[in-house]
């Protein structure tokens, strides 16, 4: 009961990240509702066992990688903004032009260059800011699984690493995967669009009060009432 | 008690008195039909009225927030991501292709961007999947003045909160009382019924007594709820020696689809009210009950109830294969069990209109009382039953199959989104295999090439 009330100030520091992730209220709010959906024993926090319960994401070869995201340098929980500020890279890129935002404050989280930094990682799991031949051997091995023998998998990365390589150390920096990344231009490929853009507005704090009291006392009148009857 | 005045104690008999009159009439003028199966179309006639009140509230609302120049908050029964349904095949060639300035039947092999792909896929599940949101209540477009399932607070004008408040007051205190009077009556006559069915010896007359008796407590639990039910195609109801079997949204799905049939129960031994009610009924004729312990055992399980199906004499079984309540917008795995048995299968497909009153059961968030209060504090519990044609078995099909080919004509039928996932997904993880599948279209994709190359 109550547990689908709109009141957006259910959601802590809701302005922060509001202006931090660019996401819109509504979008946060239907986040936050997923969040808790998500949490299944209501402990304030997800951790990775609640991500693995997702039917889709656990077929996903790259899901373990993808729920690692959720959780840097080892952590076990991750709480609500953390959650939203990952998944804000997903967001549309903003169309404004580069040169008119403010240059001494960060860089939106779904800028392209934040975008593929978040793909850089999925590779770098060591996170020394390259990629090896042998990390991009086992994201391989993650895709195809056991379809495909060893040999194989090795010339493939063999050939992607000389490929993207300029400067000979026999890895991928990031900044060689942006350059290879720009060539394709393919960052316009770590988007997920939604549905959601409305706007909602705080409700009107007496309606809450009275519902929430009408909540309160709903119990109280069923006895009440119950009782007037046997009695009668 | 207390000294009243003449006067004020007169007042007090006239109320005490009209409204047990008033009780006790409305308790008649519904029981009685019941016993007889005959319906005024009274319930048929509020469900009219409140659709009307719905439809105004919805309009307040819509014209509230027109004022202030915002838009409701709509719920989306299909999921928030936008997407096109599209194969790994496609999607991954898109992503090469719209980068590459290369050549096209210069394909490579592996791209850098490849994971792009799964890893879009890997965050849209993660904000929206098909199965974590059909194990909560479903969303409804328009209002139906329950405060459960308001989520525009902010535009009910004062007309509309008064309305709310009139609406409250009729379903706590009157509809209320009434409901769990009727619920009662209902089941301590199903107790006392059966039990006095159960001395009389074996024979046409008992069986003949034991399913009035069974359909006039059903009947009367259905009214306890206000259970407005439309059945079509009845002329494919179960027969003897087949199983029925239905999609499973809560328990209630078993008091609805009795009221209109003679079914034998399936089902665990339970303790307290459910198992002396339990116990009456298995006096009466023969329903399924099994121990706990029997239970895990698939074995004895299949052979009791081979053993039923088996005998012409003994009333069909009911059985919802998805295992677990699901919120009635799909229709989940079926368990492969019931199928295997051989019998003729009838289907049912049972759809709700939740704008009444949503009779789902989330059993991880409310306990079965919390649940019924729900229940009976609702307008009404608006369904369609279906019957569908009996299937059985083909010799080339097994019964996962079957299974499947049931379920989507359930799906079909009721409007629901067929899925291929497991009800227990709620508890349990998911098998590898669907990963498997993903990995294998994957490496055609990268190997498959390879091999032309090799060749070229």
């Amino acid at each position: 009961m109550g547990s689908r009330s709109s009141h957006a100030a259910l959601i802590p520091d809701e302005d922060s990240l509001r202006r931090e992730t660019g996401f819109s209220q509504a979008s946060l709010l239907r986040l936050y509702h997923r969040f808790r959906a998500l949490d299944t024993n209501k402990k304030g926090y997800l951790s990775r066992m609640d991500l693995q319960q997702i039917g889709a994401l656990a077929v996903n070869p790259l899901g373990d990688r993808i729920i690692d995201s959720f959780f840097p340098d080892g952590s076990l929980q991750v709480d609500f903004p953390d959650f939203v500020r990952v998944l804000a890279h997903f967001r549309p890129a903003d169309d404004e032009d580069a040169g008119l935002r403010d240059p001494r404050e960060p860089e939106p989280l779904n800028s392209r260059m934040n975008k593929l930094r978040f793909a850089f990682q999925l590779y770098d799991l060591d996170r020394d800011g390259k990629i090896s031949r042998h990390e991009m051997l086992q994201v391989l091995r993650l895709m195809v699984g056991v379809q495909v023998t060893e040999e194989q998998l090795e010339s493939i990365a063999e050939r992607t690493v000389q490929e993207a390589d300029e400067d000979g150390d026999g890895a991928v920096s990031f900044l060689e995967f942006a350059k290879e990344e720009e060539e394709n231009g393919s960052g316009r490929q770590l988007v997920v669009s939604t549905t959601v853009c409305l706007k909602t507005q705080l409700p009107g704090r007496f309606l809450v009060m009275v519902i929430s009291v009408w909540n309160y006392w709903k119990l109280l009148g069923i006895i009440t009432t119950t009782a007037f009857i046997i009695l009668l | 008690m207390f000294l009243l005045l003449p006067f004020d104690s007169l007042i007090v008999n006239l109320l005490g008195i009209s409204l047990t009159v008033l009780f006790t009439l409305l308790l008649v003028f519904i029981i009685v039909p019941a016993i007889f199966g005959v319906s005024f179309g009274i319930r048929k006639l509020y469900m009219k009225t409140l659709l009307k009140i719905f439809a105004w509230a919805t309009l307040r609302m819509e014209r509230g927030a027109k004022e202030k120049n915002h838009q409701l908050y709509k719920p989306y029964t299909n999921g928030i991501i936008a997407k096109d349904p599209t194969s790994l095949e496609e999607e991954i060639k898109e992503i090469r292709r719209s980068g590459s300035s290369k050549a096209l039947d210069n394909t490579p092999e592996f791209e850098l961007s490849d994971i792009f792909y799964f890893c879009r896929k890997g965050m849209e599940t993660i904000m929206d999947d098909e199965v974590t949101k059909r194990f909560s209540a479903e969303e409804l477009e328009s209002w139906n003045l329950l405060s459960r399932t308001n989520y525009n607070f902010q535009y009910i004008s004062l007309r509309l909160t008064v309305l709310w408040g009139l609406g409250v007051l009729i379903r706590y205190c009157f509809l209320l009382p009434l409901r769990i009077a009727l619920a009662f009556t209902g089941i301590s006559l199903l107790v006392v019924g059966t039990t006095m069915v159960g001395y009389l010896p074996n024979g046409r007359f008992k069986e003949f007594l034991s399913k009035h008796v069974h359909l006039m407590c059903y009947r009367i639990c259905v009214r306890a709820l206000t259970a407005i039910i439309t059945y079509h195609d009845r002329k494919n109801r179960p027969r003897n020696g087949g199983i029925c079997v239905a999609n499973h949204t809560s328990p209630i799905d078993v008091i609805i689809l009795a009221s209109d049939g003679y079914y034998a129960m399936v089902g665990q031994v339970h303790g307290g009210l459910m198992g002396v009610i339990q116990r009456a009924m298995v006096r009466a004729c023969p329903h399924v009950w099994f121990e706990r312990s029997e239970v895990k055992d698939r074995h004895l399980v299949a052979k009791r109830l081979t053993e039923h199906v088996q005998d012409k004499s003994k009333l069909p079984i009911l059985i919802f294969p998805e295992g677990t309540c699901i919120n009635n917008t799909s229709v989940m795995m079926f368990k492969k069990g019931s199928f295997e048995i051989g019998a003729t299968v009838y289907p049912v497909a049972i759809k709700y209109d939740p704008q009444f009153g949503d009779a789902f059961w989330n059993s991880s968030k409310y306990g079965m009382v919390t649940y019924l209060l729900r229940m009976m504090t609702s307008w009404a519990i608006v369904c369609s039953v279906w019957y569908l044609p009996p299937m059985t078995r083909e010799t080339d099909e097994d019964a996962v199959q079957f299974a499947n080919r049931v379920k989507a004509a359930i799906a079909r039928q009721g409007g629901l989104v067929d899925l291929l996932w497991d009800g227990g997904l709620k508890r349990e993880k998911v098998k590898d295999a669907f990963k498997e599948e993903q990995q294998r279209l994957y490496s055609k994709m990268i190997v498959g090439n390879h091999e032309d190359r090799s060749r070229s």
